[in-house]
Parts: structure tokens; C-alpha cells; sequence
């Protein structure tokens, strides 16, 4: 407890600097920005690299009793430390992405960092209503990015956004109530292990499913995330894309499946199924947009749904699965993006058609585009890879069919991340402004760059980071063992070769179980 | 009973009738242009000293017997010191920014200083009465005064109207509470309310339950709780706007405490009774203040139509009849005064070159380009009415809910948030316009520093630095119903 109060310092850090944007010029603001968010990245690193792996399951806890009914009150496990990294990770590029703004520059600055704020706010805080204040109020700041400086549809697009995830999460705060009222605690880690009656968390977990689900997002909610994403500026669809859509993620790992296991079982099918159409659906959709932003939004419901079929499959390769997708995506969409933000500063067009060729006049950005659209897709060695890999073997050990629909929509994901790739940077230079572009600057340069090498990282090494979430991951599948929903592939155990065929009826245990769908043998 | 000790504990009243009468003197013999102004910061100075006095009593967690004065007619308990604290902040905070406004008419006078007081006054008796006699009394001071302060813009004939709609349906209000009190007193042979609560144990009789709904329908219309809330928009916007902030604010604590007093209190031992009615209420207000909200174009009568939003929100905490739930109810209101202050003292500061008023939502497009704190400022208070996070309105919301689920209203709690978010279609509506609307250059006029440093003062209490004053705003507003229903309920 008498440790140096960092994550305090993180959160503080970008609050200050926001303040400072809001009052200096544009020059300033970007300078500031910029400081700000290396000097946290610089507090982030420090962070991990404090973070014992093995070590207490809560580290660098902080609690002071500030206010009435809940308290200030921050730690975090390794789950939480590797968002907090790629939150940290990503303001940078954010800030320096966002160049080509030039309106109201100091309120833009103002409004990243304080959504940097929250976003290390909702991953730190140990108290539920601490949580609940941080997770809520990045509506403000991301309802003004969109509203202000988005495209031409912006105000629609953050209507939608605003009241949609307000929606969603009300009803949560209701359920916190009655929890905290059930357990006579605010605290998250000794809610995670209260057990609430198994009729309770059903209500429950639909409270916190329809905040979730929403900020997720899932199909069928998902709609306001093609809005927000097309209409935000560039460093507001990495931030969306990148971080924020991890906080629905987060909520199903550090709520839903450790503090309702039953209810989360129970609803899983819901979630098999909510998630196959998800990837399905809203593949097929990416196969035919016209515009790249909206593409790579519909992509990442894709990978969405990857990540619920791999949190629910109640075991260990599901969730690290889930988690590296996460992360993997928070970088490479964000990649994406900033790719598609690189090419739009240049034309003022997203549309898929005026581009094409660019192979030939920016070959440096072809390079990198070409490495993000293969991590997207998921090529061994790339980031994209792992994450899939492993939330697909976890989910067959549950069901075959969701990982056979699921197997589909990576095979869909590859069909329209290489169409567009093949539109837009192969192909004869039919457009004579696309083919004047230059090549990419040392500023993009230097942000391409810093994201490819974790990409790569994680593709060839991901033990750096499953290390440090390992032991938070056992800790909740053992958490969630009790309600473990039993597999659709069961291994039968055939007698002895030796013994006669008799013996054969006394392995009733596992030999009642339902007959093996799929080939699991 | 030692007098000395009663006028001991009504010391802020006194004090308000003495500063009233001296006031309305020098009003009637004081000549000059100072004399309107000095007379204005002589009442402000006398209201901020009789709240000073009620805060003490309010540190001093003032409960039990000793806080009743004159043979029991009058309380001076925490609840009292609470309310009176709210009432004093948000009546000096409107009677500075009067001067001005009415300036430009030349119509600012003296009386208006002086009306303010009596209303004051009469509020101080409405919180602190303790049967139906003092309520009444207490009403009535407050109401007319405030049916003149709502026509002092006489040449103005939608100041006018407004003043004649309040008298007459505030009057139409006071003649159903008053019948109600009657029926009350008719079955129970008590005005006390603690006698009353006492004699209304078990089964109602029939006439007992008619006094019953009309005291509430009577108070319903004082708080402008749906569906008794037809005269809010129209006086809010009729009358002059430093009056429609007052009305919003400091009669709507009085009101709200005077409606727990009665509830928890003379009929608290028939919260089932009541408790429907209020869910009603509460539930219509919400929903309408809501609704009635979107089509507005007018930012007073926008802001009427959310302090009945607001309304609504607060009497979920009385519906939940808890301990609890009235201390919300207190909490709430103490976030809600400066939230409401700052907003239409911003509106106040809306104005056009010449200093003329703006108030169609459409002239404050862009206001963020040019007036960049003022926007920022009505941009908190919105998302504060709203009850977003970080922002200090969030709490009052959280409180009064988390009061209802652990009464075991789940549902009412359910129903009552997710209403809140039509109204949150609205206020970032507002917000919409001022953001990221082309600017339309209309409120483009300065203001005094009295408005700037209120509004510095209401921004800081709605920003997230208000949830320091958590704990403090706890432990007040227990300690206030703890003096009101030592027992619990």
C-alpha cells in the first residue's frame, strides 16, 4: 500500500494535460498532447516492467475512501495491465494521426486525453461504481470527437452512438446496485468471488449483457459502430476500434464470467449463436462495402463475435484466445485505420474506387498495409494469428459447429481484407490524383512502423504477453469450472486392446456421455 | 416553553421579517439609483446571514425536542438547516444577477429585493413547520410573494400572464391542499403532524384518504410534479428569467422537503397508501419531462420541462419510503440547486450585442466557437442534468435509485433510468447545437462579474470535483432525517 500511487499518476497525467490543451493554441496543444501521452506510455512501460508475472494476483493496489458509497480504489492484474499497455501504446499514434485535423485543435487534444483518462480509469478501478463512473463517461468525450470533428453524417452518427451505449449500460447500473446491495461490498475482486443465487444472475448477467453487448459490440447492436467509425476522425476510429471496443470485452471478463459462472453458462448458447451470425453476417456485409471504413468497422464485429465464442468456451485457450484477439485487433485495426486515415489525408475520399495501383506509387505504405491486412486475416506469425487460433481450439473442445461457423467467417475475413487490398493497392493506376500521391512521411513512417513491430511481436512470441495474464486466466476458468457447460465431443474411452469385449460397460462415466458430433477422436 | 430559547431557534426568520420590514422602509423612502442595488445587496447580505445561521445549526446535526419552539409550532432541526442552506444559496445567487437583467427595462425597483425575502421567509417556515398550520402559513408567504415576483415585469405582457396563471392555478393548488388539510384534521382531530401520524395507524377511513390525495395533489402542484405540471413551461418562460431561476430552484426545496416532511412524517404510518400516487407521479414526471422536453425551442421552457424530469427523479427517492430514500431525496436537491442555478444563470448571459436576450435554442448554434467557457459551462450542466458521469448530477441520480433497488424497487428503478435516457436525448441535443452547429455569431454579448463568478461557483459544484462533497453531502443529509424521523420509518 505504500508503494509510489501509480496508477494514480497515469490517470492524472493526460487529466492535466487535457486541461492544458483546452486552454493553449493549436501549435501547443499538439506539443502538449504528444508529451502527455509519451510520458504515459513512458509511465507504461515502467508499469510492466514493475508488474511481477506470478506475483500477487492484484498488483499495485491503491484505496483511499474519498467519497460516499464507493472509494477510490485502483489495482490491476495482468489482464488489466496488458489494456492498460495498449491503451497507453496507442494515444501516441492517436495524437500524432491526428495531423490533418485543423479545427479546434486544442479542444481535439483536450478530448483524446481525457478519453485516455477513462479508458485507464474503466481498466484500474477495483471498485464497481468506480468503474461504472469511468466506463460511462467516455461517452462525453467520444460523442464530442464525433460530433465535431466526424464526416459528413457525424451528428447522426453520434446520436446514435451516445443514446445507444446509454441504453445499454443504465440497466447495468441498476443490476450494480442491487449487487452491491446483495453483497455489502463495492470491491471487484470480492465480488468476483461472491456467488450469487444462480436465479439472481440470470437477471443479472442480462443487465450487464446489455451494456456490454452494446459497447462490444454484438450483432444485432452493432449498427452504431459503422456510423461512429466511418464519420469519427482517424484517431477517433483507433481509439474506438482499438481500445474501446476492448472495454465490452473486458466487462465479460472481469464481470459477467467470474461473478455470474452459471448464468454465463447458461447463456452461452445465446452467445454461440449471437456470435456465429456476427461473423457470418457481418462478413459477408465487409465482402461488398465501397467505402474502407466502413469495411474494416464491419471486420471488427467479426472479430467481435471471435472473441465472445472464445470467452464463453469456458476454457483456458478460449480466454487467452479472446485476449491476444483483443489486443491483436486493438493494434491491427487500429493499424488498418490509421493505413486507410493515411490515404484519405492525401484524396478526401474513403470510397474503395477512386484508389487502386498504389503498389507502384507508394510502395513503403503498400508494404505495411499489406502486413496489417495479413495480420487482420490472420497469417501464422502475425498477431491475428494466435489470437484465432487459440479462441478456435477452445471453442471446438465446446462445440464443433460454432468452431466450424466461426472457421467460415476467417476464411470470409481473408475473402474481403484481400479484395480490398487487391482494389486498392494492386491493379493498373486508373486514378491519375491516386497515382500522384507520395509516399509515406517519417511521421507516418514512425507510426506504421511502432505498430507493426508489436504486431510481429505478438505473432512470433505471444508468450511475452500471455505470461503476464496467465495466472488471471487459470484463476478464472477454475472459477467458472463449476458451471462449465459439457462439450459436444466427448472422448470415448475404448477398452483395453488386451481385455475381452466385456469389460467394455464399466467405463459408464464417460461412456453415457451423448454420442461425438464432429471428429474430436 | 422559554421564549428565549424559541427565538433563539427561529433566529434566520427573524431576522428575514426584520430585513424585510427595514427594507420595504428604505425601498418607500430612499430616492436614487444606488438605493434599488444597496437594498438588493442588503437583502442578499441578510438571506446569506440567515442561511449562515441555519448552517451552523445544520453542523451541529440539531435533533430532538430541543429543537422545537414556540409550544411545538416550529422546528429548527437539521432537516430545516438543509433545506434553508439550499434555499439561502439559491436565493442570493438569483437576486444578484436581478439588477441587470431588469436594467435593461428600467424596471428594477426595490420591492423586488424585499418580495424576494418574504418568499424566503416563507420558505424558512414551509421546511421547518411541524404541523399543517405553520405549512399553510408558510405556503402562502412564499406563493405571494412569488405571484408578484412572476408579473414584475408589468409592461411585459408575457410576465404578466405568467404572474395571473400562477396565482390562479397556485391559488386553485392552495384551495385543494387546504381541503385536504380539513378532511385530514376532520378525521384525525389533530394538525400535528407527528398527532396526525399517530391517529392514522391501521385502516383509513374513506375521508381520511380523500385528505390524503388532496394534500398531495396540492403539494404535487407546488413541486410541478406531472401530472399537476401545466403551469411550469408557461410560467417559466412568461416570467422574468432571474424569477424563473428562482422559482426553479429555492421554492422547489422548500416544496420537496415540505412534501417528504408530510409524507414521512403525518403519513408515515400510511406509506402504502401514498406510495402509488408517487410512483405515478414520479414515473409521468420522468417520462413527460422528458418528452414534453424535445419539441421545445425556448431554452427556459426547455429547462422547465427538465426540472419536472428532475422532479421525477427526486420523488423515486421519497416512493422508496426509506430513511434512505429521503436523505437521497436531500442529496439530490443539493446537486440539484446549483445545476439548476447555472443554468439559467448561463441562459442569463446569453445575449445579443445590444444586451437584448436570447433564448431560441437555434441563436446559441456554435456558441463553443465564440464563447468558449460559457458553452463548456451549459455543456456540463446538461450533461450533469442528464446524470452522465463524471459529472456531480450523476450522483443524485445514483443515490435516489440505489435508495429504490435496496427498498426492493427493482422495477421502478429499471423503468425510471431507462426513461432517463429520452431525456438525455435532449440535453445532448443542446449540447448538439452548441458543438457542432455552424455558429450563428447571435449570443455574442458580455456579462457582469457577479454572473461569471455564480456560474464559476455552480460549475465547480456539478464538476466531478463535487464527489469530494460526497461524504459531507452523506453524513448532512443523514444527520437531517435522522432529526426527522429519529425512529426511522
Amino acid at each position: 500500500m505504500n508503494q509510489f500511487p501509480i496508477l494514480s499518476l497515469m490517470l492524472l497525467v493526460p487529466l492535466a494535460g487535457s486541461v492544458a490543451c483546452l486552454f493553449s493554441g493549436a501549435k501547443a496543444a499538439r506539443q502538449i498532447a504528444l508529451a502527455t501521452t509519451l510520458f504515459n506510455l513512458a509511465l507504461g512501460v515502467w508499469l510492466w516492467s514493475q508488474y511481477q508475472v506470478g506475483g500477487d494476483r492484484w498488483q499495485f493496489q491503491e484505496n483511499v475512501a474519498l467519497f460516499a458509497g464507493f472509494s477510490w480504489k485502483l489495482g490491476i492484474d495482468g489482464i488489466a495491465l496488458l489494456l492498460i499497455e495498449l491503451s497507453v501504446f496507442l494515444m501516441p499514434i492517436c495524437v500524432l494521426a491526428s495531423h490533418s485535423v485543423d479545427k479546434r485543435v486544442g479542444e481535439y487534444m483536450a478530448a483524446f486525453l481525457l478519453m485516455e483518462t477513462l479508458m485507464i480509469g474503466v481498466f484500474a478501478a477495483q471498485d464497481l461504481f468506480l468503474f461504472y463512473i469511468m466506463f460511462e463517461a467516455g461517452l462525453i468525450p467520444m460523442y464530442l470527437i464525433i460530433g465535431i470533428w466526424g464526416g459528413a453524417d457525424r451528428i447522426y452518427a453520434s446520436y446514435k452512438f451516445f443514446l445507444y451505449t446509454l441504453l445499454g449500460s443504465v440497466l447495468m447500473l441498476i443490476a450494480m446496485m442491487w449487487m452491491v446491495n446483495e453483497a455489502g461490498t463495492t470491491d471487484i475482486p470480492t465480488l468476483m468471488e461472491y456467488n450469487f443465487a444462480p436465479e439472481a444472475q440470470t437477471w443479472l448477467w442480462l443487465a450487464f449483457f446489455a451494456s456490454f453487448a452494446v459497447k462490444m459490440p454484438m450483432w444485432p447492436v452493432h449498427t452504431w459502430l459503422p456510423d461512429a467509425h466511418v464519420q469519427a476522425p482517424t484517431a477517433g476510429s483507433i481509439i474506438l476500434a482499438g481500445v474501446l471496443l476492448k472495454m465490452g470485452g473486458y466487462g465479460f471478463i472481469r464481470f459477467s464470467l467470474p461473478m455470474f459462472p452459471e448464468a454465463s453458462a447458461q447463456f452461452a448458447p445465446l452467445i454461440f449463436g449471437l456470435s456465429m451470425v456476427a461473423v457470418v453476417v457481418t462478413s459477408l456485409i465487409a465482402l461488398v462495402q465501397n467505402d474502407m471504413k466502413k469495411l474494416i468497422a464491419y471486420s471488427s464485429v467479426a472479430h467481435m463475435g471471435i472473441v465472445t465464442i472464445g470467452l464463453f468456451a469456458f476454457n483456458q485457450q478460449g480466454l487467452e484466445g479472446a485476449m491476444i484477439v483483443m489486443l491483436s485487433h486493438g493494434l491491427v485495426a487500429g493499424a488498418l485505420f490509421l493505413c486507410v486515415g493515411i490515404i484519405y489525408d492525401r484524396l478526401h475520399t474513403r470510397e474503395i474506387d477512386r484508389y487502386g495501383g498504389l503498389s507502384i506509387n507508394m510502395p513503403k505504405y503498400a508494404l505495411f498495409f499489406m502486413l496489417f491486412t495479413m495480420a487482420a486475416v490472420g497469417l501464422p506469425g502475425t498477431a491475428g494469428f494466435v489470437g484465432e487460433f487459440l479462441s478456435l481450439t477452445g471453442i471446438y473442445q465446446v462445440s464443433s459447429w460454432v468452431a466450424f461457423v466461426c472457421g467460415t467467417g476467417i476464411i470470409l475475413g481473408a475473402a474481403y481484407m484481400l479484395y480490398l487490398y487487391r482494389r486498392v493497392a494492386f491493379g493498373e493506376q486508373k486514378n491519375a490524383d491516386a497515382a500522384a500521391m507520395p509516399d509515406l512521411d517519417k511521421r507516418e513512417l514512425a507510426m506504421v512502423v511502432a505498430l507493426a513491430l508489436p504486431v510481429l511481436w505478438m505473432g512470433v512470441y505471444p508468450e511475452s504477453f500471455l505470461a503476464p495474464m496467465r495466472n488471471d486466466i487459470a484463476m478464472l476458468d477454475a472459477r467458472v469450472a463449476r458451471a462449465k457447460p459439457q462439450g459436444d465431443a466427448q472422448l470415448k474411452v475404448g477398452a483395453p486392446a488386451a481385455k475381452p469385449a466385456a469389460g467394455h460397460g464399466e467405463h459408464k462415466s464417460e461412456a453415457q456421455a451423448p454420442e461425438a458430433h464432429g471428429g474430436a477422436h | 416553553m422559554d421564549w428565549s430559547h424559541s427565538f433563539r431557534l427561529a433566529a434566520p426568520e427573524e431576522l428575514l421579517t426584520i430585513a424585510s420590514l427595514v427594507l420595504l422602509i428604505m425601498s418607500a423612502w430612499m430616492r436614487g439609483k444606488g438605493a434599488a442595488r444597496l437594498v438588493t445587496w442588503l437583502a442578499a447580505g441578510a438571506i446569506a446571514v440567515a442561511g449562515g445561521i441555519s448552517a451552523i445549526d445544520l453542523c451541529a446535526g440539531a435533533s430532538g425536542p430541543g429543537t422545537l419552539a414556540f409550544s411545538g409550532l416550529f422546528a429548527a432541526n437539521a432537516l430545516a438547516a438543509f433545506a434553508k442552506v439550499l434555499i439561502a444559496f439559491a436565493a442570493v445567487a438569483t437576486l444578484l444577477v436581478a439588477p441587470q437583467y431588469f436594467s435593461r427595462y428600467a424596471a428594477y425597483r426595490a420591492e423586488y429585493p424585499v418580495l424576494v425575502v418574504l418568499a424566503v421567509l416563507g420558505m424558512g417556515l414551509m421546511v421547518s413547520a411541524t404541523n399543517f398550520m405553520t405549512l399553510y402559513i408558510g405556503l402562502e408567504l412564499n406563493s405571494l410573494a412569488s405571484y408578484v415576483l412572476a408579473a414584475f415585469l408589468k409592461n411585459d405582457d408575457r410576465s404578466a400572464e405568467a404572474g395571473l396563471k400562477y396565482f390562479v392555478l397556485g391559488s386553485l393548488a392552495s384551495g385543494m391542499l387546504l381541503f385536504g388539510i380539513s378532511l385530514v384534521y376532520g378525521f384525525t382531530g389533530a394538525i400535528d403532524f407527528v398527532a396526525v401520524g399517530q391517529a392514522l395507524t391501521g385502516t383509513m377511513p374513506t375521508g381520511a384518504v380523500f385528505g390524503l390525495v388532496f394534500v398531495l395533489v396540492g403539494l404535487a402542484f407546488k413541486i410541478s410534479a406531472a401530472p399537476f405540471h401545466m403551469w411550469t413551461p408557461d410560467v417559466y418562460e412568461g416570467a422574468p428569467t432571474p424569477v424563473t431561476a428562482f422559482f426553479a430552484s429555492a421554492p422547489k426545496v422548500a416544496a420537496m422537503v415540505l412534501t417528504m416532511i408530510v409524507a414521512l412524517q403525518a403519513f408515515g404510518t400510511q406509506i402504502e397508501a401514498w406510495r402509488p400516487i408517487v410512483i405515478f407521479a414520479a414515473l409521468t414526471s420522468i417520462i413527460w419531462g422528458a418528452v414534453g422536453a424535445i419539441g421545445q425551442t425556448s431554452i427556459k421552457r426547455l429547462l422547465a420541462y427538465s426540472s419536472i424530469n428532475n422532479v421525477g427523479f427526486m420523488l423515486i427517492g421519497l416512493a422508496a419510503g426509506t430513511a434512505q430514500g429521503a436523505s437521497a431525496m436531500l442529496v439530490y436537491l443539493a446537486i440539484y440547486v446549483p445545476m439548476t442555478v447555472g443554468g439559467f444563470i448561463t441562459v442569463l448571459m446569453l445575449k445579443d450585442e445590444k444586451g437584448n436576450p436570447v433564448d431560441d435554442i437555434r441563436d446559441i448554434a456554435g456558441l463553443s466557437r465564440h464563447r468558449k467557457v460559457l458553452a463548456a459551462c451549459l455543456m456540463m450542466v446538461m450533461f450533469s442534468l442528464a446524470g452522465i458521469p463524471p459529472l456531480f448530477g450523476f450522483w443524485g441520480k445514483f443515490v435516489v435509485f440505489q435508495a429504490a433497488v435496496q427498498a426492493g424497487f427493482f422495477s421502478l428503478a429499471a423503468v425510471g433510468i431507462a426513461a432517463s435516457v429520452i431525456g438525455a436525448f435532449y440535453y445532448i441535443k443542446v449540447v448538439k447545437i452548441m458543438y457542432f452547429d455552424e455558429p450563428a455569431m447571435k449570443a455574442t454579448g458580455k456579462s457582469d462579474w457577479i454572473h461569471q463568478a455564480i456560474l464559476a461557483v455552480c460549475a465547480l459544484a456539478i464538476s466531478p470535483l463535487g464527489y469530494l462533497a460526497s461524504k459531507a453531502l452523506a453524513e448532512w443529509s443523514g444527520a437531517a432525517i435522522a432529526s426527522l424521523l429519529p425512529m426511522g420509518v
